[in-house]
């Protein structure tokens, strides 16, 4: 049996009281209950707070550059479909500096399930506005206020996702529970995680965040399987905020079409370089 | 060398020039003619201006010439831009009822190119393969060869058959009306199990043989053709070719695959090579193998996009901030662009490091007749392998005397592979600490004191000590090699120094050649002379001049041979 004590990694170097805590827990308990082995997971990270996060567990790493979770996650899934690959990432490093492999990452559907801690605020460079601070918020990158931000969710369903999450660092059941679907589900799997920041965004709190969401799971009549539903709702954000899953749908992966991999993992491959002669013949 | 021919295939894009060429060289190719042959084409899907030379000898060439025996001109611009290329007796076949004004001219040869396609195959497309066989009827070649090789490229069905009807047509017509003084015969002379094929293709079965089983890319000429490849063959040998969203994620996936257990690969050009540099950087610091191919092409930006330069070496050498080992190889033939992809996956897994792989679009894109790859000559070194003892945590970067750690794969019960960009201890996790900082720099450097001995020392052809050493790397070897040739004929005191392993340096190995040479020169296809100056920084040696050419065109033989008889040496522009 695989125990939350398999999972403790170093002390971490997080601010106190930082929502990132609530989410590491979550995805210790998520793996304790898929009762998976450290050995068996990939945690693939980008640069940022969050991208520290696989120091604190234990697992196999690769920590990767800012915004790049998603490339050597899928690399390394293509190579060995049998990992359990995920993709830990931040606002600005997924969806800014690595806006580009979130999109066609998403449309290729790779299965591999993506965390991104959304803070809505640079942290580690302290305190600059991100792809996702509130329109208006004032930072000291933006002294007259943000731009609109994006709105990934709706990207997600937009681009062909066929699983789209959001869950609160602050409620770390219902997080894990999300962690669980996206981990089980066939396919690139988003989870959009509201994460408190304690030093720098003083003004989507825990208690702001608290005061807001709500869970789509317990909306009578929500059906995730609706993309045009879930679309609609994915724009809902201010006084309500729902969290839980926005759309789901199983559609094929990227490595379930590979045919090179109907023959077991890429790692387990023979080299044997007289596999070529018949090529060779081919020029002559 | 009796026999030394030289065609040219020109027209517009989209006519044609291309299969004509290449089922041109096919068909002498099977003759058992050495063949070497580039082609030369415009950042355009129609129109404009394409030529495709191919050059036929009895003996080893290794580049193109300029004199132009036969030329197979499919529009008028051909003719008008080619004519001053034309030996003396040389003979322009074209389609006098298509093309006019050209003029009255001893070397123009008219075959109603169109005309026959339309008569003897029902195609006028196809007016093209009458041209071909209008020029294997000139030379009186084997017409069974011309239509085995035409039925293999086209298949047997109507498709094959019309264009071997096509060809035959401009076959007889030449052979019945051509009238003019052309006196080259050419009939198969030999061996005809060699391979005809690009420094692209080398390169991919170089990458298959070596056991990549995993490439990510981003379309960019020179290179493409590799990404092609090895997509067509994937399904068969069980490999995945993934054509990303930019070249950032192509290197990075080719990293994750890598550090998950497969060879992996990428391919791109100078301005692909840009955007990789990031993830040549993080291939350094997590000691992650990877090879990458970079086919140059003229830069700086856009440049000349579908034209050859060797621009780019400083730039690999230092792409990246910081400090980390990497290996840096330069194909000199088609043949090397095979053994050396090879070596490339050796050493990225023996050193863990990131290996280039630095061609040309010249290299790329050109084809030549290559005898057979031994496959038995193959090695597969993947290096240095974590073995599971009963009390030993694995360390993914365990500092050891070579700097190299046993590498293990993510997956394998009681091991955690755990590496990061971020400065890292022998566990992997990231640290600030002074003391682990400076051990894990001296550990990955200290990788090059082995790696160095692995770099074969340049390639001395001529005498070992001469008055005039010329000096190159890369592609632009075959042309070297017949200019010294040709130089020794009247001054026998002339050799070449050739590199085609760059980084580490073989610094003794030149230095050594250099001090027993009078004047040496440097000739490279860029502006500034970086070989020159590379050289110099690693040797201390200063060479007596360059000859640079960086004008997007390959170098021929009689370019370097003029160069030298009349001292045109420069010396580095701005450098």
């Amino acid at each position: 049996m695989v125990t939350v004590a398999d999972y403790s990694g170093l002390t971490s170097t997080w601010c106190p009281g930082c929502g990132n805590f609530g989410i590491l827990n979550a995805l210790k308990k998520a793996l304790v209950e898929l009762n998976l082995k450290p050995h068996q997971v990939l945690l693939v990270s980008g640069i940022g707070q969050a991208g520290k996060l696989p120091h604190y567990t234990r697992g196999n790493v690769f920590n990767s550059l800012h915004g790049r979770p998603v490339p050597p996650a899928i690399g390394a899934k293509i190579a060995n479909p049998e990992l359990t690959v995920i993709a830990i990432s931040g606002d600005g490093d997924g969806y800014g500096e690595g806006g580009n492999h979130f999109i066609h990452s998403l449309r290729r559907n790779h299965d591999i399930t993506y965390l991104v801690h959304n803070n809505q605020i640079y942290g580690l460079t302290k305190g600059q506005t991100s792809p996702t601070s509130d329109q208006g918020f004032v930072t000291k990158t933006t002294p007259y206020g943000a731009s609109p931000p994006i709105n990934p969710i709706a990207l997600a369903i937009a681009t062909g996702a066929g699983f789209v999450s959001r869950s609160f660092a602050g409620d770390t059941e219902h997080l894990s529970r999300m962690m669980k679907a996206g981990i089980t589900h066939r396919g690139f799997a988003l989870i959009d995680i509201l994460q408190p920041c304690v030093s720098f965004n003083h003004k989507n709190t825990f208690s702001w965040y608290r005061e807001r969401v709500y869970k789509l799971e317990e909306q009578a009549g929500y059906d995730p399987s609706n993309k045009l539903a879930a679309l609609e709702k994915a724009f809902e954000w201010g006084d309500r905020i729902p969290i839980g899953i926005f759309y789901q749908q199983t559609l094929p992966t990227f490595e379930e079409q590979i045919p090179a991999l109907r023959q077991g993992p890429l790692v387990k491959q023979p080299i044997d370089p007289k596999q070529i002669q018949p090529l060779i013949d081919e020029f002559i | 060398m009796t026999t030394d021919i030289n065609f040219m295939v020109g027209g517009e894009a989209g006519q044609g020039v291309q299969s004509v060429g290449f089922l041109l060289a096919k068909s002498l190719t099977r003759g058992g003619f050495h063949i070497f042959a580039d082609q030369d084409y415009e950042s355009r899907i129609r129109g404009g201006h394409n030529f495709f030379r191919i050059r036929a000898s009895d003996s080893a060439i290794g580049a193109i010439v300029e004199q132009v025996h036969i030329l197979l001109a499919l529009n008028k611009e051909s003719i008008d831009l080619h004519r001053k290329e034309l030996t003396s007796n040389g003979i322009i076949i074209f389609d006098g009822e298509k093309i006019k004004d050209t003029g009255s001219n001893t070397s123009l040869f008219s075959v109603p190119l169109e005309r026959l396609a339309q008569e003897k195959a029902g195609n006028k497309l196809m007016s093209n393969t009458v041209a071909l066989g209008a020029a294997l009827g000139l030379v009186g070649y084997d017409l069974t060869i011309m239509d085995q090789v035409l039925r293999e490229h086209f298949g047997a069905d109507n498709i094959g058959q019309d264009n071997v009807k096509a060809a035959r047509a401009g076959y007889e017509y030449a052979r019945e009306n051509f009238k003019g003084n052309f006196k080259q015969h050419l009939s198969p002379i030999g061996d005809t199990r060699i391979m005809l094929l690009t420094g692209n293709d080398a390169i991919a079965l170089g990458a298959i043989a070596a056991g990549c089983k995993f490439m990510a890319a981003y379309p960019m000429t020179p290179v493409t053709s590799i990404m092609e490849y090895l997509a067509t063959k994937a399904r068969d040998l069980n490999l995945v070719m993934v054509h990303a969203e930019d070249e950032i994620a192509a290197i990075n996936m080719a990293i994750g695959a890598s550090y998950a257990g497969v060879r992996a690969m990428t391919a791109t050009s100078g301005g692909g090579f840009c955007l990789m540099v990031e993830g040549l950087g993080l291939a350094g610091m997590t000691e992650t193998p990877i090879v990458i191919i970079e086919g140059q092409r003229a830069g700086p930006a856009i440049g000349l996009p579908t034209r050859t330069e060797q621009g780019d070496l400083e730039f690999v050498l230092h792409a990246h901030h910081g400090e980390f080992p990497r290996a840096v190889l330069a194909p000199a033939t088609i043949e090397d662009c095979f053994w050396l992809t090879i070596k490339a996956f050796n050493l990225a897994e023996k050193y863990q490091l990131p290996v280039i792989l630095l061609t040309d679009q010249y290299l790329a894109s050109s084809y030549a007749t290559v005898s057979k790859f031994d496959l038995a000559k193959v090695t597969i070194e993947r290096g240095l392998l974590f073995e599971p003892t009963t009390n030993e945590e694995y360390q993914r970067h365990k500092i050891t005397e070579s700097g190299i750690s046993p590498r293990a794969f993510p997956g394998q019960e009681g091991v955690l592979v755990v590496t990061d960009s971020d400065e890292h201890d022998e566990a992997g996790h990231l640290i600030e600490d002074a003391e682990t900082r400076t051990r894990m720099m001296q550990k990955r450097l200290r990788k090059l004191l082995s790696l160095k001995q692995e770099i074969s020392p340049p390639q001395l052809y001529g005498p070992s000590k001469a008055e005039i050493t010329l000096v190159g790397w890369g592609s632009t070897y075959g042309a070297l090699r017949e200019a010294v040739d040709i130089l020794r004929k009247e001054k026998p005191s002339v050799n070449l120094l050739h590199l085609n392993e760059l980084w580490p340096f073989p610094a003794k190995a030149v230095a050594n050649v250099l001090a027993g040479s009078g004047n040496s020169y440097v000739i490279e296809n860029n502006a500034t002379g970086q070989l020159a100056r590379l050289i110099r920084r690693e040797t201390g040696v200063k060479v007596s001049g360059n000859i640079l050419k960086y004008d997007g065109r390959p170098f021929t033989p009689a370019y370097i041979v003029q160069a030298v008889q009349e001292g045109r040496y420069d010396h580095g522009n701005g450098s």
